[in-house]
């Protein structure tokens, strides 16, 4: 074990790199060839809805899959025809998979005794308080709650000191409130020992919150690759854009380009930054504008002459209106797009903004995006077929 | 509204209630009560009469009494020991047999079979459609002197090897331990494989992938995580065939011969032939006792307290 720390410690070249990967079963393509590399040291995050090919791509890493084409490498080693048992890689399966006959202690001691590794009760003792279950060290699995048991995955895949930690919806069977306790912890726990993380979830906000890196899947494919805020900011597909957070997406029609992008939607103008266009844009083109709720503000019709000069502007009239506490979120109905979602911090609220009110929405045309029109305007929304939140049964 | 439904129910009175409850309560009595008359007419009943034949003293002729004669026990094990020693080490050889032979297919069915399984399953249990005793005497045809497979262990050979072991006897098969413990292990193989199939098949396929990922190659993933989770399988499949192989008396009478008499043919011929019924009864209950201890200690070693 202690070779294995030393020669995956800090020596840089200790990428995983998929080259080119791809996997079929059948006629069924579960992964399109795939590049992606993923930085020593970090916490990557595949995020997708179910059947993206996000786990196959997981099990692809561990072994436990052959893919059809290409190759997988840990550092700059080949590792693709290596059996799982080989491999400096470990799991944290989405049910655990804990040895239901051996007690938590043997269930974590397992890899190192496969190791040959003599005198494994000092690591293991560790690692048990590490994960905060030191008086279940004697217990079956079974006796023990949901987190619980998710703690010993993690340990029993960690004691090893794997060159890459994989994990696949690991929180998946946790409540909530446990969930957003163990993303912390699983987060701290890669802090301190520093290991790779490869992070598979659905739950967007999951990946946003532990994740140095997102790569966000749709149908096999790696839509798009960066950091949260990136990936949020700047998203360049509709399914991203919508996949992760909200993002309001108006048609618009290219009226002059050059510097910002000037748009016509509803009658109204709009302005959008050149350089936030995914695709090339051209007068008389169209495009899709897009927004994020939060950047939005909402004036009442009546006050519109108070708005700054130069802010994007649309109008409608409000047909639904939720308090949330921190927020009241808007829908909006206007010329420009039906239902356009507006999040307004509840510092001083206007009472007047009641469902049926003339309001002007306007925002600041730095925050405006352009996707190519090409693309679905729903896709990566909650009634797409292709990205239903809904888990895989487990 | 709500107060006037209140109103119409009738409150339920106390006497109503206590003989609910109490009806209730006797709800797993009258469940169980068929399976307990059978099995005081039919287990219990038997097993008192035959006690008490095994102390009677007497003949067919001047009829049984009870004289509390228990040194037929004695005279009796003194007597037949030897056959009981056969008998345990046909049915733990065959017991032996069944579960190499039934592990790798019960294994293959639970985790290879696919779109097969079902059909493999049929084919385990396909035997039963016949007859117990037509099964057996289709073995006397296979094992004939001059038959296709004891022709073919002659010319490989084996024959040699398992006569100079004592299994058979020069190049016959038929009449020879061999046959009685083929006979053996062919009859009972089913009640091996079945819960044996049941316990690996239960086996969550992502335990196979774990120990994987946890270095275990997949001789050691068996090893270590298959096998112990088949226990269950392994110790119902082992007793399902050892304690009715061990007081088997068909196989020996149809492919033995008077040297491979296991203790159920001493009891059949004692009670239907010789009509010395104390001893029988002394015999059966001997054969109670060996197999009941027998069956404790194993289950004791092989740790399974939650299983049986």
């Amino acid at each position: 074990m202690t070779d294995k720390t030393a020669h995956t410690g800090n020596t840089g070249g200790g990428d995983v790199r998929l080259s080119g990967i791809s996997k079929t079963y059948g006629s069924f393509t579960a992964v399109h060839p795939l590049d992606l590399t993923i930085p020593q040291g970090s916490f990557f995050a595949l995020l997708g809805a179910s059947g993206c090919g996000k786990t196959t791509t997981l099990r692809m890493i561990a072994g436990l899959e052959d893919p059809t084409t290409g190759t997988v490498f840990l550092g700059d080693r080949d590792v693709t025809d290596l059996p799982p048992y080989k491999r400096p890689v470990n799991t944290v399966f989405q049910s655990y998979a804990l040895f239901p006959h051996m007690d938590i202690f043997e269930n974590i001691a397992f890899g190192l005794r496969r190791r040959g590794i003599k005198s494994v009760k000092p690591q293991v003792d560790e690692m048990i308080e590490l994960v905060q279950l030191g008086e279940h060290a004697h217990k079956k699995p079974h006796q023990l709650s949901g987190g619980q048991q998710q703690r010993v995955a993690v340990a029993r895949a960690l004691i090893n000191h794997p060159q890459v930690l994989l994990l696949d919806e690991p929180l998946g069977a946790l409540d909530l409130k446990l969930r957003r306790q163990m993303q912390l912890e699983l987060k701290r726990i890669q802090t301190e020992v520093g290991i790779t993380f490869v992070h598979v979830t659905h739950d967007q906000e999951e990946a946003m919150t532990m994740a140095d890196q997102v790569a966000v899947m749709n149908g096999g494919r790696v839509e798009q690759l960066g950091a949260p805020a990136d990936l949020y900011e700047n998203p360049q597909t509709t399914f991203v854009a919508n996949f992760l957070g909200t993002s309001n997406l108006i048609e618009a029609e290219v009226v002059e380009t050059g510097g910002d992008v000037l748009v016509t939607a509803g009658g109204g103008k709009l302005r959008v930054p050149g350089e936030r266009c995914t695709s090339a844009v051209r007068a008389g083109g169209k495009v899709l504008v897009g927004v994020r709720p939060e950047k939005i503000s909402l004036t009442h019709a009546d006050d519109a002459d108070e708005i700054a000069a130069g802010r994007n502007r649309v109008t409608g009239r409000i047909a639904d209106s939720s308090f949330i506490g921190v927020s009241t979120q808007y829908v909006v109905n206007s010329p420009a797009g039906a239902e356009l979602q507006v999040y307004e911090q509840n510092i001083e609220r206007d009472s007047r903004l009641v469902p049926g009110t003339e309001v002007v929405l306007h925002w600041n045309p730095a925050h405006t995006f352009g996707l190519d029109a090409a693309q679905s305007l729903l896709a990566g929304t909650v009634g797409d077929a292709g990205a239903e939140t809904v888990e895989d049964a487990a | 509204m709500s107060t006037t439904l209140v109103k119409e129910t009738p409150p339920i009175e106390e006497p109503v209630l206590r003989k609910l409850s109490t009806r209730r309560r006797l709800v797993p009595y009258w469940l169980l009560l068929p399976g307990i008359v059978w099995l005081l007419v039919f287990f219990a009943l038997p097993m008192v009469y035959q006690a008490s034949t095994s102390v009677q003293t007497g003949s067919l002729e001047q009829g049984f009494e009870v004289t509390w004669h228990f040194a037929t026990y004695w005279d009796a094990f003194q007597e037949y020991w030897p056959q009981f020693v056969r008998s345990l080490l046909y049915a733990g050889t065959a017991t032996l047999l069944c579960l190499l032979l039934g592990y790798p297919l019960a294994y293959l069915i639970a985790f290879k079979a696919g779109r097969w399984r079902n059909l493999l399953l049929v084919l385990v249990i396909a035997p039963f459609f016949t007859s117990f005793l037509i099964r057996t005497l289709a073995w006397k045809t296979i094992l004939a002197d001059d038959s296709l497979v004891v022709d073919a262990l002659n010319t490989l050979h084996v024959l040699d090897v398992t006569s100079w072991l004592g299994w058979t006897e020069g190049d016959r098969v038929l009449a020879t331990p061999m046959a009685v413990v083929a006979g053996l292990t062919y009859n009972f193989l089913p009640f091996m494989i079945l819960p044996l199939y049941t316990s690996l098949e239960r086996i969550d396929g992502r335990l196979h992938e774990a120990a994987q990922d946890l270095y275990a190659s997949p001789a050691t993933t068996f090893r270590k995580v298959t096998f112990p989770l088949s226990m269950p399988g392994v110790v119902s499949g082992t007793l399902l065939t050892f304690i009715p192989a061990s007081g088997d008396y068909v196989n020996a009478e149809l492919l033995g011969s008077t040297d491979t008499k296991m203790v159920g043919n001493v009891i059949q011929s004692q009670f239907l032939r010789v009509l010395d019924y104390p001893t029988a009864a002394a015999l059966s209950f001997i054969l109670m006792a060996v197999v009941l201890l027998m069956v404790t200690v194993y289950i004791r070693r092989a740790g399974t307290e939650d299983l049986v």
